[in-house]
């Protein structure tokens, strides 16, 4: 398995997701997941945040989160299964399950990016 | 595997013990590694979490508050204070390790691995903080 020539760009794309989701996760979780609808703080204006997401910086910054995040979770979580439950056998399905996955998710944010108006 | 090998003259039998599933409950390190294996669902979930956000705000102003409302639900809240404290787990150990995966050199010298990691701790104050002005109103 290490030998084929992609493994080095995958561990590659699952380190450079690991370090943006570290960075940048938190916060937007604690944001969006909890202090705006708990009511801990007030929630941002619908127009001020169609600003802030519409600025080709941000999208290009989330696009690369979203992008990075899900292909570590792909690299994670199929050696997750390959440790956790000893399923190696079915790494021919687990494979295009995980990377499919991360790259169909990535299309998806990037059309969800461009969008905005 | 479910029928021994054919007998063979020379040929060693397989010596394959069976690990349990649960192999890692033995020891708190291996515990933690489990965990923080487990926290990359985590990190999945908040990148659909987001994306459905992004896709309300896109959509106008009345999907946007029914996307809070929804996150205010005891479900969603109880997911992603899981999701939380898998992912600030997933962080505290990934700047932890970095000393250990990167190695900075400053004029021939190996920059300490305690400063690497300071400056990851740094920086996610520096990004966090810079994300809730961006989002709070700037």
């Amino acid at each position: 398995m290490a030998r084929r020539p992609i493994e080095p760009l995958l561990w590659l794309l699952f380190s450079a997701g690991g370090m943006l989701a570290a960075l940048l996760i938190p916060i937007l979780l604690v944001l969006f997941g909890l202090a705006f609808p708990l009511g801990w703080l007030s929630p941002p204006s619908h127009a001020h945040l169609v600003a802030v997401l519409g600025h080709p910086v941000v999208r290009v910054g989330l696009f690369l989160l979203c992008t990075l995040s899900l292909f570590h979770w792909a690299h994670r979580f199929r050696y997750t299964l390959y440790d956790g439950l000893q399923i190696k056998h079915l790494n021919e399905l687990i494979n295009p399950l995980c990377y499919g996955g991360a790259i169909v998710g990535s299309v998806a944010a990037g059309y969800l990016l461009w969008r905005i108006p | 595997m479910n029928q021994p090998p054919p007998y063979r003259a020379f040929h060693p039998r397989w010596y394959r013990p069976r690990m349990s599933t649960w192999w890692w409950l033995k020891r708190r390190s291996h515990v933690a590694f489990i965990l923080r294996e487990l926290s990359s669902i985590f990190v999945a979930w908040f990148v659909i979490f987001f994306l459905l956000l992004v896709a309300a705000v896109s959509r106008g102003e009345i999907a946007y508050w029914e996307f809070l409302s929804w996150a205010a639900r005891p479900g969603t809240l109880l997911l992603n204070l899981v999701s939380l404290s898998f992912i600030v787990f997933h962080a505290v150990t990934w700047f932890n390790l970095t000393p250990q995966a990167l190695v900075v050199r400053l004029r021939g010298r190996r920059v300490p691995g305690p400063l690497i990691a300071a400056s990851n701790y740094a920086a996610w104050v520096l990004l966090s903080a810079l994300v809730a002005w961006l989002v709070l109103g700037g």
